[in-house]
């Protein structure tokens, strides 16, 4: 198991794009993988600029950019992560 | 219940597009091409084509723009053409809400239908009580003509093996007021006069078919124009976007409004009034006082519960409140922007003179996002008249006792506050609310919300769900309160 960063973007663009809904995502990391991630918030990590909302709600895992960014998404990906 | 999901999204991206359009002045030149833009050849499609998909994209551009589509509607007149008249437009028109007709059609019409589980049977109780013979049994299973069931419901009880079940129709279902049916061709029509513009049927439709006629590109030509425009939020704007509402003010500056006010200043004004209102009425020995500030609501008892009429408190709502104030006190030409969660009020001031446009958090979004602004990075400013916690607090189902019954609280021979609270409007709680007006129960002031959990989730929030509604309560706690009533008459400063 490894220790990862997840720094979630909570600049406009991506707030309004979805990543209000993950305001909860600590309640969402199941259990056993909990004490493996650290989940920040983050300002605005200048992805959104010139136009690309499109695939905003942006986040990043470690130094992993992760896209279009949902819950289910973003579980995938820690899990990934922290089992390695 | 209200979620984010791909139809948001896309609602948020068309509007996004519309709005890069339009400040590169080409909204009339582009707005055509959106929807090949939004469905590529070639590329994914969510109905049975891109060209389907397509004609409810343009279809959804004719409602950001602010007209309906209907039957009236010519699919050969160009969106540059519904661009220009919008932009020229000086009168807003209803009803407000509507249904994008390409986009209904997919919710069958037949309400119960047989599943696999259906064994056959021997005994065949669905058939044998269905009043209408509806059910037949083809192929050794139990079927259902449509064209014979009238969805009493009664085989979905009889079947043993739990094989039958009912399919709603979101839209349908959600109405708490039978506003919406189906025509001939199974398409969702809203009868307007029974309709109160909740905005369920919009959040309930997973196809995203049901849509607002928008104003926001009346707003963003008044601002273009020179106008004074002015932004009157609402205290559910809290936990909507990220930072504090003085950034958040300071967000709406930039994007060209002159000022920006509190509803909550005008939900003050409605506590004060209701406090005073609830008292003479006691005395005077009414049964109950129910609040106001819900047009929803309101719209409901002059619709469907004509008895609670008298019993409905004559204060203004927050929004006009503070509509008026602005008139009176700002400046009697400037244009006043109500920005809420609320398709209710959408509807509201359009009777409204003291409220010229109404948008919704998620059009905000969507303007912000085109705009690059981001809120949190902003210095801050102030914000005033400042809301107090009892008008803040309207934005949550039971602010509403809480700031009256908070007011009286201190008075001397004030009445005692029974308070009932019916926490969003379904068909189960007008049926409740249709007993208060004839039984005069359960309490003597009676809060009514359309939404559950009040404004907080209306139709029109961005971020739905608990971390908002964390965020105001938070807010509410840091909010400094009326004292005795009456403290602040000297706070109506001018800016
Ligand atoms: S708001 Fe998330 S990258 Fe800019």
């Amino acid at each position: 198991m490894k220790k990862v960063t997840v720094r979630v973007c909570s600049g406009t663009t991506c707030f309004v794009m979805g990543a209000s809904n993950l305001q909860m995502l600590h309640e969402y990391v199941p259990e056993e993988l909990r004490d493996w991630v650290d989940i920040q918030g983050a300002h605005c990590l200048e992805l959104c600029r010139d136009r690309n909302y499109g695939a905003a709600p942006y986040i990043t895992i470690d130094d992993e950019i992760v896209a279009e960014a949902d819950l289910s998404l973003i579980l995938e990906r820690i899990e990934q992560r922290v089992r390695g | 219940m209200n979620y984010h999901n791909y139809a948001t999204r896309l609602r948020i991206d068309l509007c996004i597009r519309m709005l890069h359009a339009y400040f590169d002045g080409k909204l009339i030149e582009k707005i055509d091409r959106i929807p090949l833009d939004m469905r590529p050849r070639g590329g994914e499609h969510a109905r049975c084509c891109i060209y389907r998909d397509r004609a409810i994209i343009r279809q959804r551009c004719i409602s950001v723009l602010g007209f309906g589509t209907g039957p009236e509607e010519d699919e050969l007149t160009p969106l540059a053409d519904y661009a220009r008249r919008a932009l020229e437009r000086t009168l807003i028109e209803g009803p407000v809400l509507h249904v994008i007709e390409e986009g209904c059609s997919s919710c069958i019409r037949s309400r119960y239908e047989v599943t696999n589980a259906c064994r056959g049977c021997l005994a065949r109780p669905c058939m044998l009580n269905c009043p209408r013979r509806a059910i037949r049994i083809v192929q050794g299973h139990a079927d259902i003509d449509p064209a014979l069931c009238v969805n009493c419901g009664k085989c979905l009880g009889e079947c043993p093996f739990h094989a039958i079940i009912r399919i709603p129709i979101p839209c349908e279902e959600a109405c708490p007021v039978d506003a919406i049916t189906k025509d001939e061709q199974g398409r969702a029509v809203i009868h307007f006069e029974k309709c109160i513009f909740c905005g369920k049927c919009m959040k309930a439709c997973p196809f995203g078919a049901i849509m607002e006629k928008s104003q926001l590109f009346d707003v963003l030509e008044q601002i273009r124009r020179g106008c004074r425009v002015v932004a009157m939020v609402a205290p559910s704007i809290i936990g909507q976007f990220p930072g504090s509402l003085g950034q958040i003010a300071a967000g709406l500056e930039k994007l060209g409004f002159c000022a920006v006010v509190e509803v909550a200043h005008g939900a003050d004004m409605t506590a004060r009034h209701e406090a005073a209102e609830f008292t003479e009425r006691m005395a005077r020995g009414d049964a109950c006082m129910t609040s106001s500030c819900c047009p929803a609501y309101t719209d409901l008892v002059k619709k469907h519960v004509a008895g609670l009429a008298p019993f409905v408190s004559s204060a203004a709502t927050p929004m006009h409140a503070m509509g008026a104030w602005v008139k009176q006190q700002f400046d009697p030409q400037a244009r006043t922007v109500f920005i809420g969660p609320c398709f209710a009020k959408r509807h509201e001031a359009l009777f409204d003179s003291c409220v010229d446009y109404v948008m919704t958090f998620e059009e905000l979004g969507a303007l912000l996002v085109a705009r690059e602004i981001d809120v949190a990075a902003l210095d801050a400013v102030d914000v005033e008249p400042a809301g107090r916690r009892e008008g803040r607090g309207f934005a949550v189902s039971g602010g509403v006792t809480r700031a009256v019954a908070g007011l009286l609280a201190d008075g001397a021979g004030a009445p005692l506050v029974v308070p009932a609270l019916v926490d969003g409007l379904s068909k189960k709680t007008i049926a409740l609310l249709k007993t208060v007006a004839r039984e005069r129960q359960p309490g003597n002031f009676i809060e009514v919300m359309a939404c559950e959990g009040g404004c907080v989730s209306g139709p029109g929030v961005v971020a739905p769900g608990a971390a908002a509604v964390r965020q105001l309560e938070k807010f509410l706690e840091n909010s400094q309160a009326i004292r005795n009533g009456c403290a602040d008459q000297h706070s109506h400063a001018q800016r």
